[in-house]
């Protein structure tokens, strides 16, 4: 279920009491509903679903899942090396 | 040849009674994917080969020959010409990078072009709308015009006709075409043959985002064009590279590239196996497919073609076509084998497999 | 595209894969929750990649799949008429009904529509006063904070010619059906990221500690779904069950507190049918009564149309993961996307549809041809 696509925010605009804005996923630009992100600002990503931003991307939160997992890989390469040394 | 019989085996479906679950035409049957297979199988094919007992199971009948390439070969003579018809109903009319008009030329000439044929002449039928402003439909003539004197093929020959406002969406185009194959050119989806590469002429799927990047209701912006272009230039610079290891052309319009790759599996009766990543996929058509939940291979090109080289003569084959403007980003994305015949598979970037299948018709947005 | 691509990148995939693979001392029973995770899965071949550590179970989060029959036997009702112009996301369309599907309707003159964004109808409604303008409103706690936005906008534009078909689902009840059902075998769910961005995760709490179960709310991209069966392998192979986070980018401990509040003015909790399940005690939105006057079933008198289910379908097991789709005789004979007996077949996320369009070649020398056209195909288990 639920198909929901990172954007960044380009512009906000007020549609007749509604919160407006236009958001870029990567080349391709939508209008989309920013009722339910009242504070959100221009420049911030945002996960949108069926035309509604529905939370902000913690690009700090992203950053560390990343590098957590390349230190994964890093452990990987030292057990390897690790393995290699002690093997046959 | 590939028996039409197996054909429909190889499209996936177990049910011997035609056009069971639609009693009505709906839109999916225009697709270019599964239901539009099942209506020419089921409908078109037997009652046209009705009274001709030896026409559907014979090889060399133009009727079977064009049902399972873009375009009919007809030996007449010494000479032998490719033959087809295409009709153009897209909506909206004009859309960034196009119109209906570069449409009806470019796609007819492109489906002689994927026989190796030399596009001669062009006919054009209109079906207007009562109401039709004057000026729509003198942009998508001169359109037409313009595509046709750059292609070098003329527009022989035409008809006009004018339907109650209400009973046709603006305007509709059909467009037939002649053109002459050259001597020793054989190129058709059953040649393709194990060992074959499979080179994609460019980046896919611009064409299909451009047009619903402008379709009611779900209008977005962005740096995207039709890529409809003529691509009987690129197929003579192919043929020019090697006439004999140019096995099957297919260009990937209505249902996308896993179409065409899925019929040239069937007709050839061989498997296809593609590295996914390596298939051209621009970042906007990407983005667009990940918004709309779209696969990008079945979102239809205009301009691009899928080749089916013989390993031999790939590189010089590839060379050719990075030298011409309409294949400047060719690349191979996989090759023919002699395992899961009729069955198309793709490597997946993590090393996994995947069976790509056609559509089963219509593309629509979903939330889920 | 910028946080999407990242969370595609094979070479982290592979150091996942590895620690995972480094982690699981046996095969563990995973059941992810959403369809969109179902397909992710199965389009990109982690399942093959996983298959000595993780048997995937799909779960029943495809809410195209669980929408009951005769809610569809009641949109095609509505849309059938011809003051109406219905409005559904493009998922429904060609899910059956009992005789026929929403493009069958149009085919015959009904006037329905693909919408991207329930908002979308609204302006239909505002430029069509003379007619009546009726959303589907189906899905699970992602989607309804778009559907509730509708009802609001429309009574705030005084429009009295829109009213929605409300099926909505939860999909906390349903994960307590599953770990309750007799014969589950599911050790561990990865709950559905995006649900999780409007509801928060606290909700969770009570089904770790009730069925001692891990529980870890998981993305949607293959790093993300790698990262959620890593969280889980751990926990199971430490005894532990506990409720995590992997996708902390998008998932805030308390959800999205506005849309949670517009949520609970605009629905109301109700039982609900799952199809191919059965009803579900209070596992779903209806509109709450303030709102009724938005409601088609009431506007249209549907309410009463009941239908039963075709039994040769087996959907409801696959949906609580007592089986595996390729393990139901209709799989691939008498049911394809061609020909979907049941709906989990036909929504693209469907568990049926995911295990047909992605289907594997099996092993060389495997015999397994299900619904397979190539003799050489069959079906990797």
């Amino acid at each position: 279920m639920c198909l929901g696509i990172p954007g960044r925010i380009t512009e906000i605009w007020d549609d007749r009491g509604t919160r407006m804005a236009l958001v870029d996923f990567g080349g391709v630009i939508r209008s989309v509903c920013l009722a339910y992100l009242p504070d959100a600002t221009v420049g911030q990503y945002t996960i949108i679903h069926a035309g509604f931003a529905l939370t902000r991307v913690d690009e700090d939160a992203a950053r560390q899942t990343l590098a957590m997992f390349r230190e994964l890989g890093l452990l990987d390469a030292e057990l390897g090396a690790a393995e290699a040394e002690v093997g046959p | 040849m590939t028996d039409l019989a197996d054909m429909a085996d190889m499209a996936g479906w177990a049910c011997p009674a035609p056009l069971r679950d639609y009693q009505r035409i709906v839109l999916g049957h225009g697709g270019g994917g599964v239901l539009t297979s099942e209506l020419i199988e089921h409908l078109f094919l037997p009652a046209f080969a009705a009274g001709s007992s030896t026409t559907r199971r014979d090889p060399t009948s133009a009727l079977a020959d064009a049902a399972l390439a873009d375009a009919a070969v007809l030996q007449i003579g010494g000479i032998r010409l490719a033959f087809t018809t295409d009709s153009y109903v897209v909506r909206p009319l004009f859309f960034p990078g196009g119109s209906i008009g570069e449409l009806a030329v470019h796609g007819t000439v492109n489906d002689l072009a994927c026989r190796g044929a030399v596009p001669l002449a062009l006919s054009a039928g209109f079906i207007l709308e009562e109401g039709l402003e004057l000026d729509v439909l003198g942009r998508v003539a001169q359109a037409m015009g313009r595509a046709a004197a750059a292609a070098g093929v003329r527009l022989a020959t035409g008809d006009t006709k004018v339907v109650e406002r209400g009973l046709a969406d603006g305007l509709y185009v059909n467009t037939s075409g002649i053109g002459l194959v050259p001597p020793g050119v054989d190129v058709r989806p059953d040649r393709a043959a194990p060992g074959d590469r499979i080179i994609v002429s460019g980046p896919i799927g611009e064409h299909g985002i451009a047009v619903l990047s402008v379709r009611e209701g779900l209008e977005f912006g962005g740096d995207v064009h039709s890529d409809t272009a003529a691509l009987h230039g690129l197929v003579a610079a192919m043929l020019a590279a090697t006439v004999p290891g140019v096995h099957a052309l297919r260009d990937p319009t209505r249902g996308g590239l896993a179409t065409a790759l899925c019929e040239v599996a069937a007709a050839a009766g061989a498997g296809i196996e593609f590295t996914e990543s390596a298939v051209p996929v621009p970042p906007v058509v990407e983005a667009a497919c990940g918004f709309l939940g779209l696969d990008p291979l079945h979102v239809a090109c205009e301009g691009r073609l899928v080749a089916f080289v013989a390993a031999a003569d790939a590189d010089a084959v590839l060379a050719a076509m990075r030298a011409h403007p309409a294949g400047r980003d060719a690349v191979v994305i996989g090759s023919v084998t002699a395992e899961h015949p009729g069955v198309v598979v793709a490597r997946t970037a993590f090393g996994g497999n995947r069976i790509v299948d056609r559509p089963l018709g219509e593309q629509l947005p979903r939330i889920c | 595209m910028k946080y999407l691509t990242e969370f595609r990148d094979p070479e982290l995939a592979r150091w996942l894969l590895d620690a995972i693979a480094a982690t699981a001392t046996r095969r563990w029973t995973l059941m992810e929750v959403c369809g969109g995770q179902t397909h992710a899965i199965i389009r990109h071949g982690l399942d093959q990649l996983l298959a000595d550590q993780v048997e995937f179970i799909h779960g029943p989060g495809c809410p195209v799949c669980v929408t009951p029959l005769e809610m569809i036997d009641r949109a095609l009702a509505i849309a059938a008429r011809p003051e109406v112009i219905f409005c559904s996301f493009g998922d429904m369309l060609r899910v059956p009904g009992s005789g026929t599907d929403l493009f069958s309707v149009k085919a015959r003159g009904g006037d329905v529509r693909v919408v991207y964004s329930p908002l979308d109808a609204v302006h239909l409604a505002e430029a069509h006063p003379d007619r009546q303008v009726v959303f589907f409103a189906v899905g699970f706690e992602t989607t309804a904070p778009a559907n509730a936005l509708a009802a609001v906008t429309a009574r705030r534009r005084r429009l009295a010619n829109f009213s929605m078909l409300v099926s909505h689902v939860l999909v906390p009840p349903a994960m307590s059906a599953v770990a309750t059902a007799p014969g589950n075998r599911v050790q561990a769910f990865l709950a559905a990221g995006h649900v999780c961005t409007v509801m928060g995760i606290d909700q969770y709490e009570p089904l770790v500690a009730e069925h001692r179960m891990p529980i870890v709310v998981t993305g949607f991209e293959p790093l993300d779904l790698l990262d959620g069966v890593r969280h889980a392998v751990e926990q199971l192979e430490a005894g532990r069950a506990e409720l995590a986070n992997a996708y902390e980018r998008a998932v805030q401990p308390d959800g999205n507190p506005a849309a949670r509040k517009i949520l609970a003015e605009v629905f109301t909790v109700c039982d609900r049918a799952w199809r191919g399940i059965g009803t579900i005690p209070d596992s779903g939105w209806r509109l709450a009564d303030a709102w009724r006057d938005f409601d088609a079933e009431i506007r249209f008198d549907v309410g009463g149309l009941t239908v039963a289910e075709p039994a040769a379908c087996r959907s409801g097991a696959v949906l609580q993961g007592l089986i595996r789709p390729p393990d139901c005789a209709a799989f691939g004979t008498s049911c394809t996307p061609r020909r979907p007996l049941g709906a989990t077949m036909v929504s693209a996320e469907g568990a049926c549809a995911a295990y047909f369009q992605y289907r594997r070649l099996a092993p060389a020398g495997a015999a397994a041809t299900l619904g397979l056209p190539g003799p050489a195909a069959g079906l990797q288990t």
